[in-house]
């Protein structure tokens, strides 16, 4: 796998690709993911869930179901404080106490197929199931929404009787929760302008994150009103914060435990079965563990939004873009909270245009409320883009990474809602790409063609604690709060070696839960490498601090007297006697000069933007004539990285990107019937790609260090996922001619097309006859 | 509740007796009555191969076979893969090339890709992608996957 190095490696660790911490217990299957716990007396919790996409409950009845042996308890939203509806700052996002509990357990109305209506706790899981087909529901059907567009128009169902938006007004409900929009420049001026304009309308489906492990958490309840939750989730904090106010209950008194995690890709940043688990094991006073089946997955948790796009975009025949606009609806599902903002934000800032006009609408539909999904709301908003200035590139007959490039963010370039990018790699990424073997060799062969597109995300940064012991063999360990969801560990370990001067398997990296370390936000955004590295690279350089007191102490001089590097102490030889010490002998006199060295840091290193990273990604499709299918015959992916800590996680962010925006551009979506019931709840008719489906991914680290943090990190996990579906519907443009304008491009989509292109040519061509 | 059958078997060389329900799933059977949690659940419909274990050999969706039918049979699951305190070539060559992130699809991939390696030794990449096409991984793109597998089979090879 390539390298382009731009930082020089100045490191010991960093950059080193060691074997990670974590890894033995997890090729043995000894490490313990969300379903692995197992507790004395335990029961097991069942979830019963709405038929109907939109309906009112009249009633619940569940005297039979309590009358089963082995049933212990049941739970619906009655036993829910009524939340506050106001959104409230909780972690890093904006979230409504009470939208947020009427998810967990439905209130009133149910909003989606899937939604949580009551929940069972019994001695069996089968018992538990049969519970639940013993509690009668009375259901009064309402007419589904299901898409925005359906959602937007004068007179559709209201889903949210309360909801309102600034535009409308007060007094006129509506499914439409906000409308942001973003302006520079004179747009109509930019248009005329430009010698070649093109205007395209855009649709995508409703995808899921896919993460192989369902949603699984243990709840256990003490009498005196504290509790535990284990469970799988990228944030620990987080889940802390949102169960709490859920259940009404103080922060402090609930400890979450996160386990190891099977995947989440944003899916995990929210709350589901952990309030459910926590109020059935209050009511039985037993250890409750509730897990969700595959189908319940994509059912009910985050899927990311289906969204409508309309692009406008023109360029002079040089190739200069004169003005974009942009016009996105973004399904949230069943509550306020789709990712149109970060959508918005990003969906054309990799390019410096004069003149722009952005709009995102965030609106209610019937369909489970959506959740992060790698780079929230950015790859649906790309493939528009991506695929227009594709055209517009052929229209004025310049190379597409070219008109990429021209354009490119770079340094200093205003981001559309404001702020101004600092050292980026943009351009460099995109050049990479351009001087890539794969972009240089040839593509030969019938129905075959090559396409790019580029992407970018904007990394989040947020907050995170660190501390780090020194141990009197003169080891160390490292916590976080981060859960390690991708080999974070290794990069943990890493950084703090590096710092102290250790060999890596001196170091362990440890996962703290909610009562043993400070707050940390959510393992999400691209965000641990950066926040948490930083914050573990501040607490390692608080033990170097201490060290050299140590050291001063004993050498009687001063620690600006004492220089650290790689493990030795020493007194700086201009001013002193030379006297040195390592690390571990040192350690070895904790005890005689001050007791165990303890490292604290936490660090806020803002929201988003933290450090930006973009990719620019190659593909060869080759597309069958007689069925539709597309295979990928080679895929190459260039991304600015920034100090790669350790490369082949790196590399292995990339590909895993990668793969799913090919399954998000090919296979996957959700098929809901007429009544707003989702008909592929399962991973053979929801379809992401195996390895049969997938070549190898080529991958092109660019490293352009990120200015604001010490090593230069950006988050690198996110991107990748954004290019591939626009790279791919323009690589089967030039295998077919035909232009894909809605996701998936799936074999009976392509097949539709292909033959209207078939028919119309065969029209144009009887018609010039 | 159910009557519960007493199933004889044998689990990683280990002679084992169990009760179980007749509708208890062998995945099942193994996590929630053994405790041996290596094995993993993803779908319970045999999409995704996180349970997969060796069954006489063969490689098995352990959630669609019953604990019932484990009578008589020989399983082996990921908690037998290494050998006392060495580790099967493909753990390590799984750790070498960084082929597991989230690391739950690992145990069925490792249990696949042994099966594989008993089967077809020096396997191609295409024989490799062919028969892991029933285990899914969502982390990694299965580059670094097919790579370990190849790597142990040169090694061994
Ligand atoms: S759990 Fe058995 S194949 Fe998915
Ligand atoms: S490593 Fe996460 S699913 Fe494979």
């Amino acid at each position: 796998m390539a390298v382009k190095k731009e930082a020089h490696h100045k490191y010991r660790v960093v950059g080193t690709r060691p074997i990670r911490p974590d890894g033995i217990e997890k090729v043995t299957g000894r490490a313990l993911y969300g379903a692995d716990y197992y507790f004395p007396g335990m029961l097991f919790g069942k979830i019963l869930r709405s038929p109907y996409a939109h309906a009112r409950i009249k009633s619940i009845k569940f005297d039979k179901a309590l009358k089963l042996p082995g049933v212990r308890a049941i739970v619906t939203a009655d036993d829910l404080p009524e939340a506050d509806r106001k959104p409230q700052q909780m972690g890093e996002q904006q979230v409504s106490p009470y939208y947020l509990s009427c998810n967990v357990l439905a209130r009133g109305k149910v909003l989606y197929d899937g939604h949580p209506v009551a929940a069972v706790a019994a001695t069996s899981p089968h018992i538990a199931e049969e519970a639940l087909r013993l509690i009668e529901v009375d259901y009064e059907p309402l007419e589904p929404v299901m898409t925005a567009d359906e959602a937007m128009k004068p007179g559709a169902p209201i889903l949210i009787d309360d909801l309102r938006n600034q535009e409308e007004g007060p007094d006129q409900p509506t499914n439409v929760a906000t409308h942001l929009q973003f302006k520079r420049g004179d747009l109509a001026a930019g248009f005329d302008a430009a010698d070649c304009v093109i205007e395209r309308e855009f649709r995508t489906a409703t995808v899921h994150q896919g993460y192989i492990e369902p949603h699984a958490s243990v709840g256990i309840w003490n009498p005196d009103g504290h509790a535990t939750v284990y469970t799988c989730t990228q944030g620990s904090f987080t889940v802390r914060t949102l169960a709490t106010k859920v259940l009404g209950m103080p922060e402090g008194n609930l400890k979450v435990v996160p386990s190891e995690i099977g995947g989440g890709f944003g899916g995990k940043t929210t709350i589901y079965c952990e309030p459910i688990a926590l109020l059935l094991a209050k009511k039985t006073g037993h250890p409750v563990k509730v897990t969700m089946s595959r189908s319940e997955v994509l059912r009910a948790t985050g899927p990311t939004s289906g969204i409508h796009e309309r692009v406008k975009i023109g360029v002079t025949k040089e190739g200069r873009i004169t003005a974009a606009q942009v016009w996105m609806a973004y399904e949230a599902g069943a509550f306020p909270g789709s990712p149109m903002a970060p959508g918005a934000m990003t969906v054309i800032t990799s390019y410096d245009i004069p003149n722009l006009l952005i709009d995102g609408y965030d609106v209610v539909v019937n369909r489970p409320k959506t959740c992060a999904y790698r780079a929230p709301g950015a790859t649906a908003a790309a493939f528009g883009v991506e695929t227009v200035l594709d055209e517009l590139a052929e229209q004025i007959g310049i190379d597409p990474l070219d008109l990429r490039i021209m354009n490119g963010a770079h340094e200093g370039t205003q981001q559309p809602f404001g702020p101004v990018f600092k050292r980026i790699g943009f351009i460099e990424t995109c050049e990479a790409l351009k001087a890539s073997e794969h972009y240089n060799s040839k593509l030969t062969g019938a129905n075959r063609g090559r396409g790019v597109a580029a992407g970018f995300w904007f990394n989040a940064g947020f907050q995170s604690s660190a501390s780090v012991y020194v141990n009197q063999d003169g080891t160390a360990s490292v916590v976080t709060g981060s859960v390690d969801i991708g080999g974070s560990r290794a990069s943990m370990a890493m950084i703090a070696a590096e710092v102290l001067g250790l060999p890596i398997d001196e170091v362990r990296p440890v996962v703290a839960d909610t009562d043993s370390i400070g707050y940390t936000d959510v393992t999400a955004g691209s965000r641990v490498t950066f926040a948490t590295g930083m914050a573990v690279y501040n607490a390692a350089q608080d033990v170097v601090r201490q060290l050299k007191e140590r050291a001063a102490k004993m050498w009687e001089c001063t620690p600006d007297d004492v220089e650290f590097d790689n493990g030795v102490l020493r007194t700086r030889g201009d001013v002193l006697q030379p006297q040195q010490l390592t690390l571990k002998e040192l350690a070895a006199r904790f005890i005689r000069t001050g007791g165990p060295v303890v490292g604290r840091a936490s660090v806020s290193t803002g929201g988003a933007g933290a450090g930006p990273a973009f990719a620019a990604i190659c593909v060869d499709v080759e597309v069958d004539p007689d069925t539709g299918k597309v295979q990928i015959l080679r895929v190459t992916i260039a991304q600015d990285v920034g100090t790669a800590i350790h490369p082949s996680y790196v590399e292995g962010q990339l590909q895993g990107g990668t793969a799913q925006g090919i399954g998000w551009a090919l296979n996957e979506e959700y098929v809901y019937d007429s009544k707003g019931v989702l008909r592929n709840t399962g991973l053979l008719d929801y379809r992401m790609p195996t390895c049969l489906d997938l070549p190898a991914i080529e991958t092109i680290l660019v490293e352009v260090p990120n200015p604001t943090h010490p090593l230069g990190v950006r988050g690198v996990g996110e991107v990748s996922i954004v290019p591939p579906p626009a790279a791919i519907a323009n690589a089967i443009y030039r295998a077919t001619g035909v232009r894909m304008r809605e996701l998936p491009m799936s074999p009976p989509r392509l097949m539709k097309a292909l033959q209207e292109h078939r028919n119309s040519r065969e029209g144009q061509a009887a018609a010039g006859r | 509740m159910a009557k519960r059958t007493l199933v004889e078997t044998v689990i990683n060389n280990e002679p084992v007796e169990l009760l179980c329900e007749p509708r208890q799933s062998l995945l099942e059977v193994l996590r929630d009555e053994l405790h041996m949690t290596g094995t993993k659940e993803g779908c319970l419909t045999g999409d995704c191969g996180a349970c997969t274990i060796l069954v006489d050999g063969r490689p098995v969706c352990s959630c669609l076979m019953l604990g019932v039918e484990a009578q008589g049979h020989k399983l082996e699951t990921i908690e037998g893969l290494a050998t006392g305190a060495e580790l099967h070539p493909l753990q390590r060559k799984f750790l070498e090339h960084a082929s597991l992130q989230c690391g739950i699809c690992t145990p069925g991939f490792l249990m696949s890709a042994k099966a594989l390696l008993d089967k077809i030794p020096r396997p191609t990449e295409a024989e490799v992608r062919y028969h892991l096409a029933g285990n899914l991984c969502r982390c990694t793109g299965y580059d670094k996957i097919v790579r370990a597998v190849l790597d142990a089979a040169r090694e061994s090879g």
